[in-house]
């Protein structure tokens, strides 16, 4: 029995037990990590949602909750789609470049169909619900208000693509959800449009 | 023989001598014990250089620990402590939770596992008399962790209101109201309600999840605290601390740090396969891990045919079925906890470890293990009248095994031995008459040989041939390699 | 070593109580890796049981998922028209409280049946109803006596009628002592195949009941593979650590 030690194979040992060791516990942390992504149930409830769009009246809104989350359609009248353009200027984000909204609703109505428009009701500065101020030149909200929503609790405004004014707290455009039309009456919110 | 430190070895795999890592070493041991601790504790640290399989059971316990509150933690993020949704949540992890059944799977077993463990850990103390002067408070604070340990599992297996779980704590805690005068009282205040209910499952989840694994973790500290004291006992029971060298370091010893972190490594491994085999393959084990009783949610109005608790409280349930009157069962009962505890004052034999103690005492040990293990497998059977005899008569060995040990601690003259064995077979043949049963006559008869044999082997035959208990000389230094 | 030797042999007791019931109970093999038998017990857990028994722990995504299913093979054999999404539960549409009322104790959920009676148990019970005039439904169970559930299966396995023989008693009496059943109109399908049935609906309890098995076992192996790589490298190191010393 040789009793040198053979430094180099102890060494190499030593470094081949620690990285299996370390893949090891990498590999047993990956179960208790996981689980505390959203579980089964989790993504059940927060599975997509269909509202019932057909006896929307023009300037009507129709109030859901999806994920939690208040979440509206809103019939907003041609002239209201029209007027959109108009307020480019007073705008944060009139060309909506963040990423508050699907692909397909990246346009200047920010939704699929002109005249409705889905959008969830959290205002972007810290988390209140607005409120739904259709009304042009409502002296709740100004003199020269076009029409949108309005957040009572630090006083952002946003236009009725949901798009936010300069000059208030909030930072971003109200998210726009992915949705789809499943027919003309029903409107899934929850689901992407062009997903099976 | 050249001692062997820690300096013998190669460098350590990071340099922490110089650089700014040793920098940080310097920095932090100027305000904090660490590098002193790490010597003192694991490095230089000087354990016996013979330790074999059994004294893997330490660091294996230490790890089921780990496990029991790593995985409950992740269990108590998606449990729901209500009688209403408790049994739901359950399966929601089993289903919905990711990786849940794993985690679950893992904390079941692992309590299986931890008393298996714990239960050979303990084992290897007896054999080895680590029990024996020094060593007293390390293992009192052992029978501590094993008492706090029984009441952990007891409170955890009520949460999942199982039909087991109701009803196996409504039968124990039951008990405390054979307790005269106070009985009553003290069990509606443990349940906080009249009956066990979502109030009691409420606070046993308080108790399982924050407050008994806090009182775990600290006797374990002092169970740490109080071996490192003392030093460890080894297969031979003698102390490598009585022979030390010039510089004061046992000639017997090594350093903890590295050969037994290695050594223990290594034997982690094996178990940790071990019990992957099982969280894998035999999660429930055949309904001994998880009984099939506790896959129906509980239900006040319909008791289950058979009512048991988990295998590993089997000897201690045996003990007390095995005596019809209830008050007398649990004092019984506790008295077989409490031998435990007394153990270091009953056996004062100088000699350690049973390898140099003679054949017989060698048998009595081995009687003893068989003896727990009996009563274990009886413990989770139904009660029936065979039963009931035979746990008591195995009781009584179990008893027998701590006076036993007390007779062989000095050297006993025949007169003395027969004395005994007269003493001990009246006794339990009075115990006999008061408990009689007409009934019962073959059975009980017969059952008589089991305290009669056992008492003719281990009290008469030593009276007679005296070699049969004589020790062996007990060597100098220890020796490795081969025995048991 | 003794020591083990004797405490292996004594853990092997437990195993061996496990006692017969007689006659009555039969053993099955199920098997929940044959995705076809857990597919046709699913349809017929859905068609026959579902009416009174929910699986309230099962969700049909999962089932879809495990059992090889499209939504549209879901939503038409197992799932109840209207309302049901494919991440819902399987819950029986009987209301709890009217069940109770019909039956005098609602009809339990099924998904852990088979851990909590066992997959022999289900097997032979629904083998074992027989006719029997003086119930409020017209069948009794051997397997659970005098059990509130009617025969649900009758169309498929027919009317049957138990036959008994008389043994020694250990009092020396005569006891009458289940032998056999003997069918008396026959069903739609043959024995065997009727066998087949009751086999399909334990074997797809045995799947609910523990949805994860077959990943289970799968992914032991793996990981007591790794840990056997591991312990090479330990034990090698141990011994390298340790050579010095004797």
């Amino acid at each position: 029995m040789s009793d040198e030690i053979d430094q180099s194979r102890r060494h190499f040992l030593t470094v081949a037990t620690v990285v299996v060791g370390a893949v090891g516990t990498v590999m047993a942390a990956v179960p208790f990590v996981s689980s505390m992504e959203p579980s089964a149930r989790a993504k059940a409830l927060g599975g997509p949602v269909d509202i019932d769009v057909s006896k929307i009246e023009p300037g009507g809104q129709v109030k859901a909750k999806w994920r939690g989350k208040p979440t509206w359609v809103v019939q907003r009248g041609a002239d209201a789609v029209a007027g959109l353009k108009k307020i480019d200027g007073r705008l944060r984000d009139p060309d909506s470049k963040e990423d508050q909204q699907p692909k397909y609703c990246k346009n200047e109505y920010r939704s699929i169909k002109p005249e409705l428009f889905v959008v969830v009701g959290i205002c972007t500065h810290l988390g209140c619900s607005p409120l739904y101020k259709p009304q042009p030149n409502d002296p709740e909200v100004s003199m020269d208000w076009p029409g949108g929503f309005f957040c009572p609790c630090h006083g952002s405004k946003y236009d009725l693509a949901g798009r936010v004014f300069k000059g208030v707290p909030a930072p971003l455009n109200l998210q726009v959800p992915p949705y789809k039309f499943v027919s003309d009456a029903v409107i899934r919110v929850g689901e992407d449009q062009g997903a099976a | 023989m050249a001692k062997i430190t820690s300096e013998d070895n190669d460098r350590d795999l990071i340099d922490v001598t110089g650089g700014w890592l040793g920098g940080l070493r310097d920095w932090i041991d100027e305000r904090f014990p660490m590098t002193e601790f790490w010597e003192k504790h694991v490095s230089q640290y000087y354990a016996p250089k013979n330790f074999n399989v059994w004294y893997f059971f330490g660091s294996i316990a230490l790890l089921m620990l780990a496990n029991q509150i790593v995985t409950g933690i992740f269990l108590a993020m998606n449990y729901k402590p209500d009688a209403t949704q408790a049994f739901a949540s359950v399966e929601y992890i089993m289903r919905d939770v990711n990786w849940g059944w794993l985690i679950r799977y893992m904390h079941s077993v692992g309590a299986s596992m931890f008393f298996l463990v714990v239960y050979l850990h303990m084992f290897r103390g007896v054999m080895y008399g680590s029990y024996k002067k020094p060593r007293e408070l390390l293992w009192i604070f052992g029978a501590l962790i094993y008492l706090t340990l029984m009441a952990e599992a007891f409170m955890g297996y009520l949460l999942p209101w199982g039909q087991m779980s109701y009803w196996g704590a409504q039968v124990i805690i039951s008990l405390f109201g054979a307790i005269p005068g106070i009985g009553e009282g003290l069990s509606t205040w443990i349940r906080g309600d009249f009956t066990i209910s979502d109030i009691t499952l409420n606070r046993f989840f308080a108790l399982h999840v924050v407050a008994v694994p806090l009182v775990l973790i600290g006797l374990v500290v002092f169970h740490l605290i109080a071996l490192h004291e003392v030093g460890s006992n080894n297969p031979d029971g003698i102390e490598i601390k009585a022979k030390k060298d010039k510089d004061g370091i046992p000639l017997d010893g090594i350093p903890f740090h590295p050969y037994y972190t290695i050594k223990d490594l290594v034997g982690v491994t094996v178990f940790a396969a071990v019990f992957a085999g099982v969280v894998f393959f035999a999660p429930a084990m055949n309904g001994i891990f998880l009984e099939p009783a506790n896959f129906e949610p509980a239900n006040a109005l319909k008791t289950p045919d058979d009512i048991h608790p988990l295998w590993y409280f089997g000897p201690f349930y045996a003990i007390l079925r095995s005596i019809p009157d209830k008050l007398t069962g649990v004092v019984t009962m506790g008295g077989a906890i409490l031998m435990l505890f007394l153990l270091p004052w009953l056996d004062t034999n100088p000699v350690k470890s049973l390898r140099y103690r003679g054949l017989l005492y060698r048998r009595l040990v081995i009687v003893f293990g068989l003896t727990f293990f009996v009563l274990g497998y009886i413990g989770m059977q139904a009660a029936s009248p065979v039963y009931a005899q035979i746990g008591q008569r195995f009781a009584e060995l179990y008893f027998l095994f701590f006076l036993t040990s007390w007779l062989y601690s000095r050297p006993r003259s025949r007169n003395y031995l027969v004395l005994t064995f007269v003493i001990v077979m009246g006794a339990i043949s009075v115990l006999d008459v008061i408990g009689w049963d007409p009934s019962e006559v073959q059975l009980k008869l017969y059952s008589w040989l089991i305290p009669g044999v056992y008492c003719a082997v281990f009290m008469l035959l030593p009276a007679f041939f005296p070699r049969l208990n004589q020790p062996e000389a007990v060597p100098e230094r220890v020796t490795v390699g081969g025995g048991h | 070593m003794k020591k083990l030797a004797c405490i292996a042999l004594l853990a092997l007791l437990p195993l061996a109580a496990q006692a017969e019931e007689g006659g009555v109970i039969q053993h099955v093999n199920t098997d929940i890796s044959n995705t076809a038998s857990l597919q046709r017990g699913a349809k017929y857990f859905a068609n026959y049981c579902m009416g009174c028994h929910s699986a309230q722990y099962v969700r049909y995504n999962r089932l879809g998922a495990d059992l090889g299913l499209t939504d549209t093979q879901l939503e038409s054999y197992l799932m109840p028209t209207g309302g049901a999404k494919p991440f819902d539960t399987m819950v029986s549409a009987m209301p709890p409280a009217d069940a109770e009322k019909w039956f005098g104790r609602a009809p339990p959920d099924l998904t852990l049946e088979a851990r909590s009676r066992g997959t022999d148990w289900i097997y032979s019970y629904l083998k074992s109803f027989y006719a029997d005039p003086k119930t409020a439904t017209g069948a009794n169970n051997l397997v659970l006596p005098n059990a509130a559930m009617p025969d649900v299966l009758w169309e498929l396995q027919g009317v049957q009628q138990p036959v008994y023989r008389s043994e020694k008693g250990e009092d020396g009496s005569d006891r009458q002592v289940f032998d056999h059943f003997e069918q008396v109109s026959p069903g739609k399908l043959t024995p065997a195949q009727f066998d087949q049935v009751a086999y399909d609906i334990t074997n797809f309890l045995s799947y609910t009941a523990e949805p994860i098995q077959l990943e289970r076992r799968a992914l032991g192996l793996k990981v007591i593979g790794f840990l056997i790589l591991f312990f090479l490298f330990a034990f090698m190191l141990k011994r390298e650590m340790w050579k010095k010393l004797h």
